[in-house]
């Protein structure tokens, strides 16, 4: 009956019990009293989520390109909707991140989070149950329901815990991711409609009117590009990100802003794949502007936290641009580059917090110099500078180069505008880099700064770890991919073959 | 057997008695309030446990059936709560408490009767008697701020309610003269061979006029922002949520009458649908008055309801019902944190919430799940009930509507949020802690509960609402 979901065989629902697991964790948060015990417990369990996950990797059969892991129950028949969860080439590194963050993020506010402690763990779980759902439903209410209910915890966390302007920016982040998903779900009431199911997998391929799908796809392109961020809707993110504590900004951009680009994979391509193509061109250009945007404003930056947010704008410039070239080396790319980002982008976040933590400031010219005083930190931060600016043998070197590599193939001019932003990150991440460890003749004193401890290494250690691992054997992370990836190909590929002129448009604005 | 079937409204009125007994005798406030709530408590149980009778009294002018046990049990359940967690009435006069109770009663026994009524002229004595014990409530309220804005609002509240409850009159008339019966279940099928002649359409738009008044829907919306800023904050929640169910549950059996089609008639609603949410979400951004807030909300959400009416279809009007009992739950949720906020039964501004997560750490919970409810933020219930009013007006291609609605959600995030903010974001200052009642704990976890539960597993509310409303079409 369903022919896109191969139905879970391990014997327990790995995957309820991995979105519902967290959402139990808070239980034990509500009854506990002391702050230091609800840490460890939150640490735990994050742990057991973690590890939990690990068999979706090994289980994970790669010569299919259908739902796997698969779990059906009726949900509300009236409408049919279902709780419908899978898993397939796309979600599954983006679901194994989401469970290995979430033990570093209760790990990096262990001491930056001082007030209001058990509320604060309790918004991380909530927020790790909503993000692990979106990446598996299969149902587009249960997605939905799951997308927006994240803005709740993740709004308290800047709202609560932030910095100075955390009124601003968490009103800010609420009211534009918001504003951008309500015509979502009208979109996907109207899905339904032409349908008659709200299960995403049966929505795709179907023969929609070229205007009908025009219309769904800026519905969808809003809420996503508002979430990714694209230019010129990334506005609030910088304000999210410099408000946000540590741990929010990490899962802000590790996982929030991948929601985004999953979106555009999961559901403007396979849904509306022709208007995805008519529209491909604008949003090529918009990425390349993200790029070129992202790095000269992260090249101006003073407060270090401002600096690695711009740089996401121009990261997640590159994702874009890949998963719009339409082969499977850029989308591969793209996917692969969304795991750097979040792996590389988290590290940095939890390296400026750690800087926080010391000297109550995130700026520049405050933080100059501390190499001297603290060698341990200006190691990782070496590290993951430069693999924030794609340096061979680090993970996003691998993942530029693909995306590059089929925009290439796709159209040189897009991929020649494209080249600016890599050099941009070289320059911005250097600047960064020269000044933290070295600074200059009139650096600030610094010798009470002590080095990292025990527990941040091992927060940071793992992340180093599949910095080296991805930029130096991807194939692991490659492979789980490619079957997924060709399918999604060719279902775009089936409007591709369409004559219905939208093509030569689309070659009108990008010259071969 | 037949009083079997009228025992919830016997009951009603045994207690109304009893609390009329009690006024002539010197009996404290408190205790007063304890037997009524008991009462209330006793009254919603019988309605529980008479969900499933059927049959009809008086003539045929009062039907018993599924959809008016519904919301009996709705109404009696609103009124139970509101009773148990507004402890003691800090807003109304020293020496009209026991009355307040009386009258408080009454209103609810009018709406109960009113959903039960099948015949105009019953319905209009059931209104009436709702209508006027409300009336009443108004302006009881204590004169601590010296400007009677009780007695403005009291007089606002009765000036409108007239002139509402003539227009229904004048439409009814309409109906009377143009079938020569009063029944509804003699007016449905004359009405149905009627419904293209423009006498029919003003008859059942004047009648529709009347709940409309009920449900503050624009342009009848007037007398909300004053009457819930002039009355006590136990009135205005009791004129919050619970009438509005009595308004939707007749609107519904005023609809069967233009149902399955009346172009005209959808093409007005939805115009006044559209209007109520903009006029409603707009004005309430810049209100500093929690209440007056809320108030302009009902407004906007009073046009979300009539999305579900429009449709004229069973599904269509049970998800109207399952949106107004999510938005009574909201309602008494957010008006439990404000009786209980406001230290001596003043009105509250939205800045006296300031801190109040350390003031009272529950209440400040509830609140901030009411606004995120009322805002239609999933998993709570109004998100899902806005989610399938959407999906049902889509289905029967009112696009531009829905679009139009979907914006409104948007735009009335905002206040919401500021709430939350305020609530949340700010230290309190000099502001003093909120005790809290133990039974107001347990019933505020208990409507934080239900508005989750009824948010992520609408499936049985929504069965039993599509049953009644398949027994009344």
């Amino acid at each position: 009956m369903h022919d896109f979901l191969i139905m879970n065989t391990l014997g327990y629902p790995i995957l309820s019990l991995l979105v519902f697991l967290p959402l139990a964790g808070v239980i034990p948060l509500l009854i506990l009293k002391n702050d230091e015990a609800a840490k460890y417990w939150t640490l735990v369990i994050t742990l057991v989520i973690a590890v939990v996950s690990l068999p979706l990797y090994f289980k994970f059969d790669r010569t299919t390109a259908l739902y796997q892991f698969g779990e059906h129950h009726a949900w509300i028949p009236m409408w049919d909707i279902n709780y419908t969860l899978g898993i397939d080439g796309i979600s599954l590194l983006l679901i194994l991140l989401t469970t290995l963050l979430m033990p570093l993020c209760v790990l990096c506010s262990w001491r930056y989070i001082t007030t209001r402690v058990r509320p604060f763990l309790a918004c991380l779980l909530i927020m790790e149950t909503s993000m692990l759902g979106v990446f598996m439903s299969l149902d587009f209410v249960l997605f939905y329901i799951l997308w927006e209910a994240m803005l709740i915890p993740m709004y308290l966390l800047i709202a609560i815990w932030g910095g100075p302007r955390k009124v601003y920016a968490s009103i800010k982040f609420f009211l534009y991711t918001l504003a951008g998903s309500v015509l979502l779900l009208v979109a996907i009431i109207a899905l339904y409609m032409k349908n008659g199911t709200f299960s995403i997998p049966m929505m795709m391929g179907q023969d929609y009117s070229s205007v009908f799908q025009i219309y769904v796809f800026l519905a969808f392109f809003l809420a996503f590009a508002i979430k990714v961020p694209m230019f010129p809707f990334h506005t609030w993110l910088p304000a999210a990100h410099v408000e946000a504590p540590t741990a929010g900004s990490v899962v802000l951009a590790s996982v929030l802003l991948k929601m985004g680009t999953y979106g555009f994979l999961r559901f403007c391509l396979p849904i509306t794949p022709e208007a995805s193509i008519t529209f491909m061109p604008f949003i090529l250009w918009l990425s390349i502007a993200g790029i070129i945007y992202g790095g000269f404003t992260a090249l101006a930056q003073q407060d270090m936290k401002k600096l690695i947010a711009y740089s996401s704008v121009g990261h997640m410039g590159f994702v874009t641009l890949g998963i719009f070239v339409f082969n499977a080396q850029g989308i591969e790319g793209a996917i692969l580059q969304m795991i750097n980002h979040g792996v590389t982008t988290g590290a940095l976040f939890i390296l400026v917090g750690m800087i926080y933590e010391r000297t109550h400031s995130r700026e520049l010219a405050l933080a100059a110099g501390v190499g001297k005083f603290m060698p341990v930190y200006v190691i990782f931060l070496g590290f993951f500078s430069l693999s924030s600016l794609a340096f061979p043998g680090t993970n996003s070197f691998i993942g530029e180069f693909l995306v590059l590599a089929g925009a290439f193939t796709k159209t040189k001019i897009i991929a020649a505008c494209a080249i600016p932003g890599a050099v941009l990150a070289a320059a911005y991440m250097l600047r960064m880099l020269q000044k933290v460890v070295w600074g200059g003749t009139d650096n600030p004193d610094q010798s009470y700064l002590s080095d990292l401890n025990i527990r941040e290494i091992i927060t940071l250690a793992p992340l180093l770890l599949f910095v080296l691992w991805i930029g130096l054997n991807p194939g692991p992370f490659m492979d789980v991919m490619h079957t997924s990836v060709n399918h999604l190909i060719q279902q775009v590929g089936i409007a591709d073959a369409d004559p219905q002129g939208m093509v030569e448009v689309a070659n009108l604005v990008i010259p071969q | 057997m037949k009083m079997a079937l009228f025992f919830p409204e016997l009951f009603l009125l045994l207690s109304c008695l009893v609390i009329f007994l009690l006024t002539l005798g010197r009996m404290s406030s408190s205790t007063v309030r304890n037997i009524t709530a008991a009462l209330s408590v006793i009254a919603f149980f019988i309605c529980g446990g008479s969900l499933r009778l059927e049959g009809d009294l008086f003539f045929n002018a009062y039907r018993i059936d599924l959809f008016s046990q519904f919301f009996k049990l709705l109404i009696t359940g609103g009124v139970a709560v509101l009773l148990l967690f507004s402890r003691e009435l800090k807003g109304i006069e020293e020496n009209v408490r026991t009355e307040y109770y009386l009258f408080l009663l009454l209103s609810a026994l009018g709406l109960v009767m009113l959903v039960s009524s099948v015949e105009l002229l019953s319905i209009f004595v059931a209104l009436e008697l709702s209508s006027y014990a409300l009336y009443l409530l108004v302006p009881m309220r204590d004169d601590h701020g010296g400007l009677r804005e009780q007695m403005e609002a009291g007089i606002k509240y009765i000036l409108f309610g007239v002139v509402a409850t003539g227009v229904m009159l004048f439409g009814m008339s309409y109906l009377f003269g143009l079938t020569g019966t009063t029944y509804l279940s003699e007016l449905v099928p004359a009405m149905n061979q009627l419904i293209a002649s423009p006498a029919a359409i003003v008859g059942i738009a004047l009648v529709m006029g009347g709940f409309f008044f009920k449900l503050g829907l624009f342009p009848f919306h007037f007398w909300l922002p004053d009457v819930y800023q002039g009355a006590s904050n136990e009135t205005t929640a009791f004129i919050a949520s619970v009438p509005k169910l009595g308004a939707v549950a007749l609107l519904i059996r005023v609809a069967t009458l233009a149902a399955p089609s009346a172009a005209t008639l959808v093409n007005l609603l939805m115009i006044l649908a559209v209007a109520s949410m903009f006029y409603g979400n707009l004005i309430a951004l810049v209100q500093k008055d929690i209440k007056r807030m809320l108030a302009f909300s009902g407004i906007a959400h009073a046009g979300y309801v009539i999305l579900g009416i429009i449709t004229l279809k069973d599904t269509g009007f049970a998800t109207a019902m399952y949106y107004i009992t999510g938005y009574m739950l909201m309602n008494l949720a957010c008006f439990l944190v404000i009786c209980n906020v406001s230290a001596k039964g003043e009105n509250l501004a939205i800045s006296d919430l300031t801190g109040l997560y350390k003031r009272a750490p529950l209440l400040a919970f509830t609140l901030a799940v009411g606004m995120f409810a009322l805002a239609g933020i999933p998993p709570f219930v109004g998100f899902m009930g806005k989610f399938m009013l959407l999906a049902g007006a889509l289905r029967e291609g009112y696009l531009t509507l829905v679009i139009l609605a979907a914006i409104n959600t948007a735009i009335s995030i905002y206040y919401y949020l500021s709430v939350v903010r305020i609530s949340y974001c700010t230290d309190p200052e000099e502001r003093p802690a909120v005790a809290v009642a133990p039974l107001t704990q347990i019933i505020s976890i208990g409507l934080v509960l239900i508005i989750i539960i009824m948010g992520v597993m609408p499936a049985a509310v929504v069965d039993i609402a599509t049953a009644a409303v398949r027994g009344i079409m």
